[in-house]
């Protein structure tokens, strides 16, 4: 990771707002981004300001009302994310990109086994072969903390703790380049939360993975991310290094937000 | 080869021109402080400039400058780094953390500690780090595992060398006490040999024996041609170690 190297993802004058609004607010203006491989990004901010809806627009869930989003592929082409069919963006979704979502059963098929969640990517990638499967699910299973015995458990009978450690291992199964996740962490108990973070910590780090995470905990931006944007009522008003940004703030909102955090 | 000079030979390790910090207060009406103003400091490769002034003179602000956690308003600081010379001023974010991956060490007097790490991997993940693995899916890969192995065991020398009692090694810093954390903080300082160490205080909550065995540190990262900067309260290990003294402000 140094200057020279390109990045990964582009994103330039992305500006986004919902038909519903009933005024003129942008849920997201004029956000500029560039993410290089192996890094991890944070993009931090309260509740509305829109941090959610930028990681939507770069997913490809929300069609940005200006904006690019650029993304450079596997085989070292750019893409214009907006500008690919919907087929292509399922795609690119379910094999160079991953996305953990808030609400692990979002992100997870509750009707079938732990197991099957895991195997699901690789089955699209076109492994049918069932003892390898099974296998390559118990592996991941292993990483993520979660009992192999298990395996043919519906995620329903999991706690949220759970759920999201198997959100994690059905994205990373197919090893991704780019992962997104939503506040990952939130509504999970604290001791819950830790084991969370050092394993999206150490998967990052030992796949070399490029990820992007909203997140309004300050704490987690600190513990999992090299860089840090904060957003306010749709605007990127600061980012930077994120012991820079968090020890070292400029922008009064950043001032503001570092200093309502309660240190235990 | 640069380092088989003799010392004031050559270039500094570290040059410092025109520094300027300040901080504005938001939430106390836009206050302005105004803590580092044409700063200048030389620091050659094997010397240790002990920074001195009264407390609020910027001492530690100057530290945070040199590790990119403080931005800095203008000036230069340039560093020589192992891949060239880089003015942090104005380096990248990744430009910034690959510094501190390889180039530049800072013991604080605080340990950030990250839940669940136990001490023995604090200390040998900076190692590590300073050298990452090829990415690979495969995280059960053996290459790293021996590579982990071998860190820890130079961490393992350490923590002993620290005095850091043994039944500590395996479990996560959070819950020791402030010299066992200093402790683990200075070896996790020391583990990677650094072209610019910095120290803030990092005796502060030592007994004497481990004070010496800072002081034996210190006097090995300068043989191996590390340029150090300090802020030492303690006079004895100041002047054990420092090769001159730089007062600010």
């Amino acid at each position: 990771m140094h200057d020279a190297m390109e990045p990964l993802l582009r994103v330039r004058g992305l500006s986004h707002r919902f038909a519903a609004a009933r005024d003129e607010r942008l849920a997201v203006r004029d956000a500029e981004l560039d993410l290089f491989p192996g890094e991890v990004v944070a993009i931090v901010g309260e509740s509305g300001s829109g941090k959610s809806t930028l990681l939507d627009c770069i997913a490809g869930r929300i069609a940005p009302t200006h904006g690019q989003v650029h993304y450079r592929d596997a085989d070292d082409r750019w893409l214009d994310v907006h500008a690919l069919t919907e087929r292509q963006q399922r795609v690119l979704a379910r094999t160079e990109w991953g996305f953990v979502e808030q609400n692990a059963s979002d992100g997870l098929r509750l009707d079938v086994s732990a197991g099957a969640n895991i195997g699901e990517r690789l089955m699209g990638q076109g492994e049918r072969h069932y003892g390898r499967l099974r296998a390559t699910a118990q592996r991941w299973m292993e990483r993520v903390e979660l009992d192999t015995a298990r395996i043919d458990d519906s995620p329903r009978a999991f706690s949220g703790g759970m759920r999201q450690r198997l959100q994690i291992a059905r994205n990373l199964v197919t090893r991704p380049r780019l992962v997104l996740l939503d506040e990952p962490t939130s509504g999970l108990d604290v001791s819950v939360q830790a084991r969370l973070l050092d394993l999206i910590r150490t998967l990052t780090t030992r796949m070399h993975l490029c990820a992007l995470i909203v997140t309004h905990d300050l704490g987690v931006a600190r513990m999992l991310a090299h860089r840090t944007l904060v957003m306010r009522h749709g605007q990127v008003v600061e980012q930077g290094l994120t012991d820079r940004v968090l020890d070292d703030p400029q922008h009064p909102y950043t001032q503001l937000l570092v200093s309502s955090v309660v240190i235990p | 080869m640069n380092d088989r000079l003799p010392a004031l030979l050559q270039a500094p390790r570290l040059q410092v021109r025109g520094l300027a910090k300040h901080f504005t207060l938001h939430l106390r009406g836009g206050a302005r402080l105004q803590v580092l103003q044409d700063t200048a400091l030389d620091v050659r490769a094997g010397e240790c400039v002990a920074l001195a002034g009264a407390s609020g003179r910027g001492k530690s602000t100057l530290m945070k400058c040199l590790f990119g956690s403080y931005g800095s308003d203008a000036g230069s600081l340039r560093l020589e780094s192992s891949d060239g010379v880089v003015d942090i001023a104005t380096a990248t974010p990744q430009r910034m953390l690959a510094l501190r991956r390889r180039d530049i060490a800072y013991v604080s007097q605080f340990l950030r500690a990250v839940p669940r790490v136990p001490a023995l991997d604090v200390v040998a993940q900076r190692l590590v780090d300073a050298e990452p693995s090829p990415p690979t899916d495969d995280l059960d890969d053996a290459a790293h595992a021996v590579r982990l192995e071998a860190a820890r065991e130079v961490a393992r020398h350490l923590l002993a060398r620290l005095n850091l009692p043994r039944a500590l090694w395996d479990l996560p810093p959070a819950t020791f006490s402030g010299g066992e954390q200093q402790r683990v903080n200075i070896a996790r300082g020391f583990v990677q040999p650094a072209r610019l160490l910095l120290l803030d205080e990092p005796t502060a909550s030592l007994d004497a024996a481990n004070r010496r065995v800072v002081v034996d540190l210190i006097h090995e990262a300068k043989a191996q041609g590390a340029a150090v900067v300090g802020i030492f309260h303690d006079e004895e290990v100041r002047d054990a170690v420092a090769d001159r003294r730089v007062e600010l402000g």
